[in-house]
């Protein structure tokens, strides 16, 4: 037999996406690309105002017009659904799917038309006449705690929706002992003190949401897609909503084009098709406009921190305060009271704190409701103690990156058990931070910083370490879905290999990287690797992708059910070899016995056998295909470090990046590729956030960012080339060592932007985001000149 | 795109498209590149019965010379005016504004005539066409009409073009010394302000100097001031700076936006104004 080339092994290589060929040729099928027969189409009359009582509806035109089906009002699906449920543990007010006698947020349903095509259906929502008596609206987070301009809910005085809970030292449940962060505060050197905006941002996935709904009476099933990045939470959540079994429901999330956190909520929407759908008896779809995407689609951030470091003149901290307000918009959804709570627990940052004392209350207004975006939390806890840190070598004179190392956790107490709540798994943070300082030429970089402000350029440097959160699990971590997911390998009869996750990938390349951990593990060429995801109806159990978990957590799934397949496959070997399972190798598309070349049988040939086992080995099963649930034990922490050089033009207070350096550490990787792919991707919404994004409402509660003419994306040239670096540092949490990766790039890059810029302008912090008009006023107020000004922290 | 149902029709030459516009007797409206009417069909702000399809209308493609001035078919793509040699060599004010539009995509398929038929405050076109001395070529049921620039441009998204009557080319004279400086609008791209300027500073004097400004106020003007300071001086950086100091006290009415307030925009009119300048003088 003519020896074959031997297979490379593929984990660690740097394998092209086999997902890309069909985004980037049109071959996709999106949920909008779903036609059903006698499928009729959904279109929702929504609030144009941000806070209104109802006083009456008229539908009268609409439900004439020729091709409409049915309209509903707020009330008719009230008799349809129940209020809708959220995922947190917090009391929250009914919402009800289509509101009923008020209106709270600008966006908010009203009303459904159900139409024989797209556009009779917005015509008739256009013909239905919504009477509104108009009510001040909440738009200010710390005026709406003091009840003003209105309480939005009577049951929840002065709009709080969580009143106050605190986290950290002398924190024992409902306990709370202050003498500790009291004493750190009385015995400090220095003290800084920052108030600091996490302002909104609309996550602004390429494809908007969609759902298509589809109830067969005559079976009592239904079908439903949906543009979501959990498929079995949908699931879950449409069978407890229409009250029928969750063997009643396939959910398929088919090519979902992004999501970065924000289909990771079951929306009105969702529900409203599905009901509906049962309703008529007819398959329904509802396909998202861009404009209302930007106030129907959750937004992400909004969290005002108030901070207060206490420290020593040797820069060693002592002591954080950090009061948190989250803006949270009109309702609950999913699992928006918890992500501010991420804030909390991250506040512990990279840095062993003496003391830390975190607080947080959140806050109703007349916005869009917030919910997870991309780092969900962690970016927001990073920037307030990051700018904290600045704020402090600053005051001390002292190089940022120095002031860090000396506060950072060191290498040899992990597991590390913070105050805030987290046990970080492992961690170098000094490792990261001088593999940063290195591939900047820190020094060499403030040479030339000093040379180019003495050409008279406004030039700063900003740098931020970071740890995040991810790797979601185990179930307490994740109460309201479970914290595990699950894996379905078969090698199939002609020895390819099908392999089925939970996680529901949608730009995260996991049909790539799941491959090649198969094609390795049977040592079989990744081609003859096909991974299924994205549909209840195919993979049997799953929780989804969000929280930087797919690889963590689904790959491990992955690993243990192949290595089940695995194991009796060696046992279907052994009985045609002749020899122990614990002598067969698989390698090179080959099963052989250790040792001896001359055995080998082609892997398919014992595929086959398996199927048709003549004889069938004494105590097996005929087949190749198992299963399995993980459940970590801890989430992990990846960090890293970002390095950002940054000019302002002072004339017209434009900033633009110079360079971008990033050090991140999620463990073991898979395919670089790919992780570079996700920390670009990462970086260039936390750069966006600083510089370019930001979601504005005026006084009246209008967006006034409710289209891509006002909301700026970053675009490819807003940035120079990322230099991007890697340190390794497993966790033990999984079998694999990898962390993940997904939404590290947003936590370091968006503090370091705002470090870059004050240190550009020589004030101690200018808060996002980086509008040109802001910091020229900064540059004007300095008479133009470079470095005297100081913008004050309100305490 | 869920716009209000609509009727289309491809006009075959110019006067046929204005005897379908004047038959539909209000209700209809000319498309080319589709970048400005779409968008606002898109928001149901504009609900024309009728549109009337003038992309492929042969009159109205292509760049020429013609008696000493540069004609620009109406149907030409900004791409197609941004990469003219023709025009990048003889009013390469022209040529920059149509390079700062949108991106390439919009740059593709957009319309010199659609952009400044619409004109939207913040287009880029309008101030390099007040710079370029252009007049429009209008026709209508009555025939041709020549409107300049300067009389052209009239108030928000409002031009000096009847219902009945397309803008079929534009003519600009040509300036070697000219160029466009604009300040992005950091999500849509337009212009926060925008300036265009022209000159001719042979021998080392301006002798005649025109600046367009788009962006800062209602519809696109001229800063009548700023020419006048610079005619007549020597062609320096001194000139420029006196000349631009002031810029943005000139306009009466200045835009006040979430993107700028209207103190940042004068001052940046300004600063536009300088760098236009400088940018057209090193041409000469």
């Amino acid at each position: 037999m003519a020896a074959s080339p031997v297979l490379p092994k593929l984990v660690g290589q740097r394998v092209k996406r086999r997902e890309d060929p069909r985004l980037i040729q049109g071959g996709a099928t999106y949920v909008d690309d779903v036609k059903i027969a006698g499928m009729q189409y959904v279109q929702f009359k929504r609030s144009d105002i941000a806070h209104g009582r109802i006083r009456s509806i008229d539908v009268s035109a609409a439900r004439e017009m020729e091709g409409v089906e049915a309209v509903f009002t707020g009330k008719d699906i009230a008799a349809m659904l129940k209020p809708l449920p959220i995922g947190t543990p917090f009391t929250s007010p009914p919402h009800y799917a289509v509101a009923i006698d008020a209106v709270r947020y600008g966006g908010e349903a009203v009303a459904v038309v159900v139409a024989s095509d797209r556009y009779v259906a917005r015509d008739a929502a256009d013909a239905i006449v919504v009477d509104y008596e108009p009510l001040p609206a909440v738009i200010d987070p710390e005026l709406a705690m003091q009840g003003k301009p209105t309480v939005i809910y009577p049951d929840f005085p002065n709009n709080l929706s969580v009143p106050l809970i605190s986290s950290g030292t002398g924190v024992h449940g409902s306990t709370v002992d202050d003498s500790a962060i009291d004493k750190a505060f009385a015995a400090a050197e220095v003290v800084v003190r920052q108030r600091m905006h996490n302002h909104r941002l609309a996550p602004s996935a390429m494809e908007p949401r969609g759902v298509v709904a589809h109830w067969e009476p005559s079976k009592g099933f239904m079908t439903i897609w949906s543009s979501t990045q959990n498929p079995h939470i949908l699931r879950t959540m449409i069978a407890g909503m229409l009250d029928v079994g969750e063997s009643q429901i396939r959910a398929i999330a088919p090519e979902v084009g992004g999501g970065f956190g924000a289909k990771i909520n079951i929306y009105p929407e969702e529900y409203v098709v599905a009901a509906v759908s049962k309703r008529l008896g007819l398959p329904l779809k509802w396909i998202e406009e861009r404009s209302e995407a930007f106030v129907a689609t959750t937004h992400g951030r909004g969290i005002i921190g108030y901070l207060e470091m206490a420290a020593r003149k040797d820069g060693r901290v002592t002591g954080v305060k950090l009061r948190l307000i989250a803006d949270i918009g009109a309702y609950n959804m999913l699992l928006t009271a918890a992500i501010p709570t991420l804030t909390m627990m991250m506040a512990n940052a990279t840095y062993d704190f003496p003391a830390i004392r975190t607080t947080l209350t959140e806050v109703f207004t007349n916005k869009t409701p917030t919910d997870a975006y991309r780092g969900a939390g962690r970016p927001e806890a990073t920037y307030f103690i990051e700018r904290g840190m600045d704020l402090l070598a600053r005051e001390l004179n002292m190089d940022p990156a120095e002031l860090r190392r000396r506060n950072f956790i060191a290498k040899d107490r992990f597991p590390f058990h913070t105050q805030t709540g987290a046990v970080y798994d492992s961690g170098d943070y000094e490792k990261a931070l001088d593999a940063a300082l290195t591939a900047a030429d820190w020094e060499g970089l403030k040479k030339q910083r000093e040379a180019m402000r003495s050409d008279g350029r406004i030039v700063g440097l900003g740098l931020a370490m970071y740890v995040e959160v991810c790797g979601m699990g185990p179930s307490a971590a994740l109460p309201s879905t479970g914290g595990w997911e699950h894996s379905q390998v078969t090698v199939e009869r002609d020895g390819r290999i099908t392999a089925t996750t939970g996680v529901s990938p949608h730009g995260q390349g996991n049909e790539t990287t799941f491959a090649q951990m198969l094609a390795d593990q049977f040592g079989v060429p990744l081609e003859h690797v096909t991974i299924l995801h994205g549909d209840t109806g195919v993979v049997k159990q799953g929780i989804g992708t969000f929280g930087s978990r797919s690889q963590a957590v689904g790959g491990t799934a992955l690993h243990m059910a192949g290595t089940k397949v695995k194991t009796k496959m060696a046992k279907f070997a052994a009985a045609m070899l002749e020899a122990h399972e614990d002598d067969i190798v698989f390698e090179n598309g080959e099963v052989m016995v250790k040792g001896a070349p001359a055995s080998a049988k082609k892997f398919s040939e014992i595929a086959s056998f398996a199927y048709v086992p003549i004889p069938l080995p004494e105590g097996m099963e005929p087949g190749l295909s198992d299963e399995a649930f993980f459940e970590p034990s801890n989430n992990t922490y990846p960090f890293g470090c970002h390095i950002v050089m940054l000019e302002i033009d002072r004339e017209t207070g434009e900033p633009k990046l110079l360079k971008v350096v990033a050090v991140d550490d999620a463990g073991n990787l898979i395919n670089p590729l790919i992780v570079e792919g996700q920390i670009h991707g990462g970086l260039a919404q936390g750069i966006g956030q600083a510089m370019i994004e930001e979601v504005v409402y005026g006084e009246d509660g209008q967006l006034l960012t409710g289209s891509f003419m006002d909301y700026a994306l970053p675009r490819a040239i807003d940035f120079p080339h990322f230099e991007l670096h890697a340190t390794v540092t497993p966790t033990p949490v999984n079998p694999l060592g990898a962390k993940g990766v997904g939404e590290a790039g947003t936590l370091g890059s968006t503090p370091a932007m705002v470090a870059a810029a004050s240190d550009a302008l020589g004030v101690p912090h200018v808060d996002m985001m980086l509008r040109p008009e802001k910091l020229w006023r900064i540059i004007q107020a300095q008479g133009g000149q470079h470095g005297s000004e100081q913008e004050g922290g309100r305490p | 795109m869920i716009p209000t149902a609509f009727e289309y029709e491809r006009a075959t030459s110019l006067d046929d498209a204005i005897a379908r516009l004047g038959a539909a007797s209000g209700s209809a409206k000319v498309i080319a590149g589709g970048h400005s009417l779409v968008p606002l069909m898109k928001l149901r702000l504009s609900e024309p019965q009728l549109l009337i399809d003038i992309a492929r209308i042969p009159e109205l493609a292509g760049i020429r010379e013609i008696d000493g001035r540069i004609e620009i078919g109406a149907g030409t793509v900004h791409h197609a005016v941004a990469t003219s040699p023709l025009i990048q060599r003889l009013c390469p004010v022209v040529a920059d504004a149509a390079a700062a539009i949108g991106d390439q995509q919009v740059r593709n398929r957009g319309t010199i005539g659609g952009s400044l038929a619409h004109a939207d405050p913040s287009a880029d076109y309008p101030a390099a066409m007040l710079a370029a001395d252009a007049e429009f070529h209008l026709k209508g049921p009555d025939g041709w009409r020549i409107v300049k620039a300067d009389a052209f441009f009239q108030d928000l998204f409002t031009v000096d073009l009847g219902t009945g009557e397309i803008l079929a080319k534009v003519r600009i004279a040509p300036a070697k010394a000219s160029a466009y400086a604009k300040l992005y609008q950091r999500a849509s791209h337009f212009a926060i302000v925008g300036v265009a300027a022209a000159l001719d500073a042979s021998g080392g004097t301006i002798r005649s100097a025109r600046v367009g400004l788009t962006g800062a106020s209602t519809h696109a003007q001229r800063l009548t001031g700023v020419e006048a300071a610079l005619t007549g001086k020597p062609a320096s950086a001194d000139t420029i700076e006196a000349a631009s100091s002031s810029a943005g006290d000139a306009p009466q009415v200045v835009n006040s936006d979430l993107h700028a307030s209207e103190s940042y925009r004068r001052a940046m009119v300004g600063v536009f104004t300088r760098r236009a300048l400088a940018a057209a003088l090193a041409r000469e």
